[in-house]
């Protein structure tokens, strides 16, 4: 077990930005917090950084209660968000400072570095400032500056956000590399899904002062917990149409608003009673533009991205759907398309949010 | 671009550039060429080429004078920073108990000479004095602050410093606001201890204020006046006449305005020199570190 945290509460004066959150992360463990801006994910953060005090709850990381203990004697290392680095020593002493306030013997520190730089092919920049760093640079010497504290925990406040597009990728390949290097668990912060998906062992979802679903990122993308996520992890998000239990059997199936009934294969029993909501991912709804389907469609808008085409369409009775079709699709605005709808991939939502779905195979 | 345009745009600026002329080129060049010259306040000036300059250089009055300036201004300058730096780091926080005590310790900045050295006239007069009473309930002997010649320009630095401190502070003020929060959270995550933090984070980002701070004032000080003038005349025996409070008194006191238009050049070119040679000391560094750039 890597860090734990145990009903950690935090209000900024009279706004509470923390409710009782409670996670546990395993050993070498990557965690991504995922949520919506102001959703607490970077308080928490930094609340295991020890920059914020929680108002209640404990952190404790390898065994050890480290919210009572001053930042650098946590044992955690942090990437800022803007790097931090300091402007007036070189990438060599910016590596060293942590170190010589941690009283390591010179000789120790130099090999560290050394190691690092290697690592992290940043050796030639070694006496460099940060101004005559690019972008990429600094974010290589900000994550080396804390590889070479070698910290229980590694916390990454979106690390990703002030790059370009281009250096994203490479830099996102580079994070994944680099975890496979290093001993130590690691937490992302961002609110990029892509990130986490790619990124993270477990995705931790926060919206509204709480954490909404702690899975593996399959399991986020094909079992959200509730409507939150399952509108937030996915692009394009997720179709909600309210929708009717109908029928008999095993398994349920619903009836949406302009008459149209799915069959899905959540099991019928356990299911809230109340007003339910069907959730269906773009990519279980084939548009066809010959009209054939289950139901039709007026198509709004089409977004062509190459390999496929996301359609933007409204059912008969105006709910807005998005569907999917192929990349070559003649799919134009004010076409009447037919759906194909995917039951078997198909979510419930109870009255209250909660998710429901097919039985794992 | 036409010649016509040209001269447009010269229009724009020619008040800026007459007024400029009018009233610093034009006395400059005229103090310089007074320089050279007897001048009698009523009658015909005599050239005397270096004269007077000749004569400064035997003048043991002008000569205390200058030692007398450069001894205050390195009894001002140096506490006055380090004065400045402390009161910005303690009052840059949040909150009115901070802001009122910056507007108290800025406010001694807007009063005028005359009132500084009336109330520090009140605080160092032995028999009556606010020092003197506080040294005789003490039960020690009053100190005669402004009547000893080896007390009275350190009477004069801390009049000077308590009258001058309010804008180093917001100097200082100013460059601490300009350090992102998060380096100190880095340093924090890196265990930094205060003191390190402050060496190693701090004062670096503060060099260029540092910098500022220093050659103002030192320009500044050079140039004391008022104070001297005021509180002591530049007495006793002129222990505190400073080099302005002399070619004050050469100029108007005894009309002798060529010599002291030639010790108002001798001090100009010893305030650039001194200003050119802190801006060279401390900027040539900085070069270096640009010239690694590539």
């Amino acid at each position: 077990m890597s860090l734990e945290l145990k009903n950690v509460r935090k209000a900024f004066g009279a706004t509470p930005v923390l409710d009782e959150v409670s996670l546990t992360l395993q050993a070498r463990e990557f965690v991504a917090f995922l949520g919506p801006s102001g959703s607490g994910k970077s308080t928490l953060l930094r609340i295991i950084a020890g920059l914020e005090t929680a108002d209640a709850g404990e952190v404790w990381l390898e065994g050890r209660r480290i919210d009572t203990l001053p930042p650098g004697e946590r044992g955690v290392a942090m990437v800022f968000q803007h790097y931090a680095l300091y402007p007036h020593m070189s990438v060599r002493e910016n590596m060293a400072f942590g170190l010589r306030n941690a009283r390591v013997p010179s000789s120790e520190i130099d090999a560290l570095i050394a190691d690092a730089a290697r690592v992290l092919e940043i050796d030639p920049l070694l006496d460099r400032k940060p101004d005559q760093l690019s972008g990429g640079q600094r974010q290589r010497v900000a994550i080396g500056r804390a590889i070479v504290k070698r910290p229980k925990l590694f916390l990454l406040d979106e690390p990703l956000s002030n790059l370009d597009a281009a250096l994203r990728l490479r830099t996102r390949v580079e994070l994944a590399q680099l975890r496979q290097r290093v001993e130590a668990a690691m937490i992302m912060v961002t609110h990029d899904q892509a990130e986490a998906m790619t990124l993270a062992d477990r995705i931790v979802v926060f919206n509204d002062r709480r954490i909404q679903q702690v899975a593996s990122p399959m399991e986020i993308y094909s079992r959200p917990a509730n409507t939150f996520v399952a509108r937030f992890v996915g692009s394009p998000a997720m179709t909600l149409a309210p929708a009717a239990l109908t029928g008999e059997g095993g398994l349920a199936s619903v009836q949406l608003g302009d008459g149209t009934v799915v069959q899905t294969e959540v099991a019928r029993e356990g299911l809230p009673t109340g007003d339910l909501q069907l959730g269906l991912r773009p990519e279980h709804i084939k548009v066809d533009p010959t009209g054939a389907g289950a139901t039709r469609a007026t198509v709004e808008l089409v977004e062509r991205l190459g390999e496929r085409s996301i359609v933007y369409a409204r059912l008969k009775n105006g709910l807005p759907v998005t569907g999917e079709d192929g990349g070559l699709t003649t799919i134009k605005v004010g076409d009447e398309v037919g759906l194909a709808i995917d039951g078997s991939a198909a979510h419930i939502f109870g009255p209250d949010g909660s998710g429901h779905h097919r039985q794992s195979a | 671009m036409t010649a016509a345009r040209r001269w447009e745009g010269l229009l724009f600026v020619a008040p800026f550039v007459l007024l400029y002329t009018l009233i610093l080129i034009f006395p400059l060049l005229r103090g310089v060429w007074l320089s050279l010259h007897r001048v009698a306040l009523f009658g015909p000036d005599h050239f005397i080429g270096f004269g007077n300059y000749a004569r400064l250089a035997a003048d043991p009055i002008f000569q205390q004078s200058l030692i007398n300036t450069f001894v205050v201004t390195l009894m001002i300058v140096p506490p006055l920073t380090a004065i400045a730096l402390a009161l910005a780091l303690a009052l840059n926080r949040a909150g009115p108990a901070a802001a009122l005590m910056r507007g108290i310790f800025f406010s001694s900045a807007v009063l005028s000479v005359t009132i500084v050295t009336l109330i520090w006239r009140f605080v160092l007069a032995p028999d009556a004095g606010l020092l003197g009473e506080l040294w005789q309930a003490l039960g020690w002997e009053p100190l005669p602050f402004l009547s000893d010649q080896r007390l009275v320009l350190p009477a004069l630095a801390i009049t000077t410093i308590w009258w001058s401190v309010g804008l180093p502070m917001l100097l200082f003020l100013a460059g601490l606001q300009q350090i992102p929060q998060e380096m100190y959270e880095a340093a924090a995550l890196d265990g930094a201890r205060r003191w390190t933090t402050f060496r190693r984070i701090t004062l670096p980002a503060l060099k260029r204020t540092t910098i500022l701070v220093v050659m103002l004032q030192t320009a500044a000080q050079l140039q004391l006046f008022g104070q001297s003038q005021l509180l002591t005349a530049g007495g006793p025996s002129g222990a505190s006449r400073t080099a302005v409070l002399f070619l004050f008194e050469s100029a108007f006191g005894r009309w002798e305005l060529g010599y002291a238009s030639a010790a108002a050049e001798v001090l100009f070119v010893i305030i650039l020199a001194v200003t050119l040679t802190q801006y060279w000391a401390t900027g040539r560094r900085g070069e270096g570190e640009r010239g690694l750039r590539h």
